[in-house]
């Protein structure tokens, strides 16, 4: 009899179909990989497992948990359930925990809810959960704040207290997506480790096909609540029937074609940065002493020309977004310089030339007002001009063109549109000036595979055709390397190696680049290991 | 913590600072003189010279504001032109009604608020919250003073459980007191406690749909016990800020019902003040009531902190 059993489960919410006749089975000590795209259905199947799914949900089938069904359980008896015989973490580490509880305290609860021991009885339990997520005691006593810990900290201590009473059963619904790459494969090697050592059973949630080709034994591919192929996944990934699985296969790891054509003009230097520092006010180590200054970048150099895509790789706080906002004119620089079109970049400068360069950030839609409409968001940028076009319409229209929406859209609002149409329109706007370089920071991050390739191709398209440079952020070292000519490695606000991208990924020098890529998921890798293991 | 505390404090002393300066030239630029009419209008302008000359109000203006913070610093409130006694006395009279009486006020709010808003954000969209939403908009809407009227009405007059007015003092006894505040304090609590319940529920409902409270669910808290252990705590940040604003209140904006209720009360002394141009007393209580609403805002400061330990850093 297996762990977990799911027969035709089919759930709706209201009058919306969200899964039909979902079919899964794990046994204790597999990890079963759940790959979808947003809207897939892939966290609604975690939260029916679960029993937390929202007011006016209706569920049919059976889930089955170690023979006893799910589906027909009262909410007391879930109750006892959850935390003891399945845990959840979930993809938002950072506001996971309740920020006015400490970190024992909360993995105690675990503890305290489902038996009967007392409360210092309890923080040993909650204690001893935190060693094995590896939290050692002196550095992550049990009074700590989760703010006091960095996100890769707070994903560990969701896990202690999932894991707390080891449970039967742990969903882990995306718990690395939030996460840099190292910090990642430190926490999908804990989770594997917890596998093994408890004979835990995990269901591991994600959109990203390496992760689940490096942990699962076992994936199902799902699409509009349907579990469209399932498997071994050596055997899926080798063979796959679905044309929606091959989709989503040569989506993780499209590379556009770029224009035999394009040419990089090493004569015209669009940005040029050249030694520039970057200080925040440090913490006054005591009341009379100077407060040591924090160097968030620490004299970087490096130029981009035209028709250039350069990447900028590092972990969070390494200094990418302090440099991109120093780059972009925000904020000043206390040494060096950088200089657009060789014009120097301060905050003071005149609008215009803010004109030249433009930025797509990470959230397409938290990035535009809502009671504006199309038109009005992306025609902003001509505020930066002395004079604006008269053919304002045309130039919107032509803009939403290029990036392969309709002039008609001008007039709709933005919540009509997906999340990569979002992007799109986003591009729009920072093309309508005709920029020189195109800031993109982090800009493809939020989006689902299929809808990730389709904008790279757009960027690439862009690129090629109008000779745009691209300063291209990103955590995802694929992507980088898919889409950009020139990497720049960033450490601790130093740019630690930077060359050309094929041969950056291909031979790495700097130990810190060689353990990015060493920590960064690939299928193919994965595939071989699993497959000389078997 | 301390730190957080000492900064808190040293930004009090400025807050103090600021609003004494605002106060001293704000009364200062008021049309009017006091010595003319203290004098009547049939005075000799040599009588009012020497009265202005006696009053100080001939020096010029930074020394009378030196010599007005001088004297407060040293207990010292001034004479009221009208009513030729100590300033001081005055206040203590009334601030043993005004202070009783907004604690009182605001303990049945809080007392009231935080059930109901609780009851109205766990059972959401339900006929209980419906009711609650409703009779909440109908306690904000309604004023106060005809509230007060109506509790006169139906328990003083006709069940004759309460007098309908004026206060007995403390040395009466604490519980006559008490009771003679009590239907004041009802008025004055009620359109309080509408405010604080619905901003009780909606601040309940915001922390409800937080990351954390889907955790404690995946723990195996029932929803009972995570709004409790959880959101309970996490909600109560808009809650204080409220109940300081509305301490502040009650202290000096119950003019009406202390009117209503024959209550000699700071309120009445301020609009008896302003009306009859006794400066000395209206500077001097309006800068005690200042400082009352400094030092609430502090220790509301403070109960952030308790709450939140974010906040402890003291870099608020």
């Amino acid at each position: 009899m297996s762990l977990l059993h799911v027969r035709d489960l089919s759930l709706k919410i209201g009058d919306t179909d969200i899964l039909h006749d979902v079919d899964l089975s794990l046994e204790g000590g597999e990890i079963l990989g759940i790959i979808g795209e947003s809207g897939s259905g892939k966290s609604m199947t975690a939260l029916s497992i679960m029993q937390l799914l929202p007011a006016g949900s209706t569920t049919a089938g059976s889930i089955m948990l170690n023979g006893e069904s799910l589906l027909d359980m009262d909410e007391r008896h879930m109750c006892s359930l959850r935390g003891n015989e399945v845990g959840m973490i979930f993809q938002e580490p950072m506001t996971a925990l309740n920020p006015v509880k400490t970190i024992g305290e909360q993995v105690a609860e675990t503890v305290l809810v489902h038996s009967d021991v007392s409360r210092s009885e309890a923080m040993k339990i909650a204690r001893g959960a935190l060693d094995r997520v590896e939290l050692p005691a002196e550095q992550f006593p049990l009074d700590r704040y989760p703010h006091e810990l960095s996100g890769g900290q707070r994903q560990r201590v969701v896990i202690a207290l999932a894991i707390a009473l080891r449970p039967k059963l742990l969903i882990a619904d995306e718990p690395t997506t939030a996460l840099d790459v190292t910090t990642q494969a430190q926490i999908l090697t804990l989770l594997q480790k917890l596998v093994e050592e408890d004979g835990m059973g995990l269901i591991l949630i994600t959109h990203d096909l390496a992760v689940v080709a490096d942990m699962a034994d076992h994936i199902a591919i799902m699409q509009k609540g349907v579990v469209v192929e399932a498997g071994e996944t050596v055997q899926v990934f080798r063979d796959m029937k679905h044309p929606y699985s091959k989709t989503l296969f040569a989506a993780s790891s499209h590379v556009p074609v770029r224009d035999e054509n394009r040419v990089i003009d090493l004569e015209k230097k669009v940005l040029s940065v050249s030694g520039v520092v970057r200080e925040y006010q440090g913490k006054r180590t005591s009341l009379f002493r100077r407060p040591v200054p924090f160097r968030a970048v620490d004299n970087v150099s490096f130029d981009i020309f035209k028709g250039e895509n350069v990447g900028l790789v590092g972990e969070s706080g390494c200094g990418k977004s302090t440099l991109t906002r120093a780059i972009l004119g925000l904020n000043p620089v206390q040494g060096g310089e950088i200089s657009l079109l060789d014009v120097r970049v301060a905050p003071g400068m005149p609008k215009s030339m803010r004109a030249g360069v433009q930025v797509v950030f990470q959230d397409p839609y938290g990035s535009f007002n809502p009671r504006w409409k199309v038109e009005r968001l992306v025609a902003e940028p001509f505020h930066l001009l002395d004079s604006p076009p008269d053919n304002r319409r045309e130039r919107v229209a032509e803009a939403l063109e290029n990036v392969g929406m309709s002039a008609a859209d001008m007039d709709k609002y933005i919540h009509e549109f997906s999340g990569g149409q979002r992007q799109r329109i986003a591009i729009a706007r920072a093309l309508l000036l005709r920029p020189d370089l195109i800031v993109l920071d982090e800009a493809v991050s939020a989006l689902d595979v299929s809808i990730r390739a389709q904008i790279l191709d757009l960027l690439a398209e862009l690129s090629d055709r109008l000779g745009l440079s691209y300063l291209f952020i990103s955590h995802d070292l694929t992507v980088v390397r898919a889409i950009t000519d020139r990497v720049l490695v960033m450490k601790d606000g130093k740019i630690v190696e930077e060359g050309n991208s094929e041969e950056v990924f291909r031979s790495p020098q700097h130990p810190y680049t060689r353990e990015l890529l060493a920590a960064a998921p690939d299928i193919e890798k994965a595939l071989q290991a699993r497959q000389e293991r078997a | 913590m301390l730190v957080f505390i000492l900064k808190r404090l040293l930004s009090l002393v400025l807050t103090l600072i600021a609003a004494s300066v605002v106060i001293f030239f704000v009364i200062e630029v008021i049309p009017g003189d006091p010595a003319s009419f203290m004098m009547g209008f049939e005075a000799s302008p040599e009588a009012v010279d020497a009265l202005r000359e006696q009053l100080g109000l001939n020096a010029p203006l930074w020394e009378r504001y030196i010599n007005w913070i001088m004297a407060l610093l040293r207990g010292d409130f001034g004479t009221s032109y009208t009513y030729k006694v100590p300033v001081a006395e005055l206040v203590s009279d009334r601030i043993w009604v005004s202070l009783p009486l907004a604690i009182y006020a605001l303990i049945l709010s809080v007392v009231i608020a935080f059930p109901v808003g609780v009851l109205a954000a766990s059972r959401r969209n339900s006929a209980t919250d419906v009711t609650i939403m409703g009779a909440t908009q109908l306690g904000i809407a309604v004023p106060n003073f005809w509230f007060a009227m109506i509790l006169v009405l139906l328990l003083a007059i006709k069940a004759r459980w309460f007098s309908a007015g004026g206060f007995p003092g403390w040395e009466e006894g604490f519980f006559p007191a008490l009771k003679a505040l009590t239907l004041p304090a009802v008025a004055l609590a009620l359109p309080q406690a509408s405010i604080l319940s619905r901003v009780m529920r909606s601040s309940l409902l915001d922390t409800l749909s937080e990351d954390y409270i889907r955790t404690a669910r995946a723990k195996g808290l029932s929803r009972r016990q995570a709004l409790w252990r959880h959101a309970l705590r996490n909600a109560l940040i808009p809650v204080l800020t409220i109940i300081g604003l509305q301490f502040s209140f009650l202290m000096a904006g119950s003019v009406i019902i202390e009117k209503v209720f024959f209550l000699p009360g700071m309120g009445s002394l301020v609009f008896l003040g302003i009306t009859q141009r006794d400066l000395i007393v209206v500077k001097s209580v309006v800068m005690m009531l200042v400082f009352a609403v400094i030092v609430v805002a502090f220790l509301v400061d403070v109960a952030y902190a308790f709450v939140d330990p974010r906040l402890r850093k003291g870099r608020a």
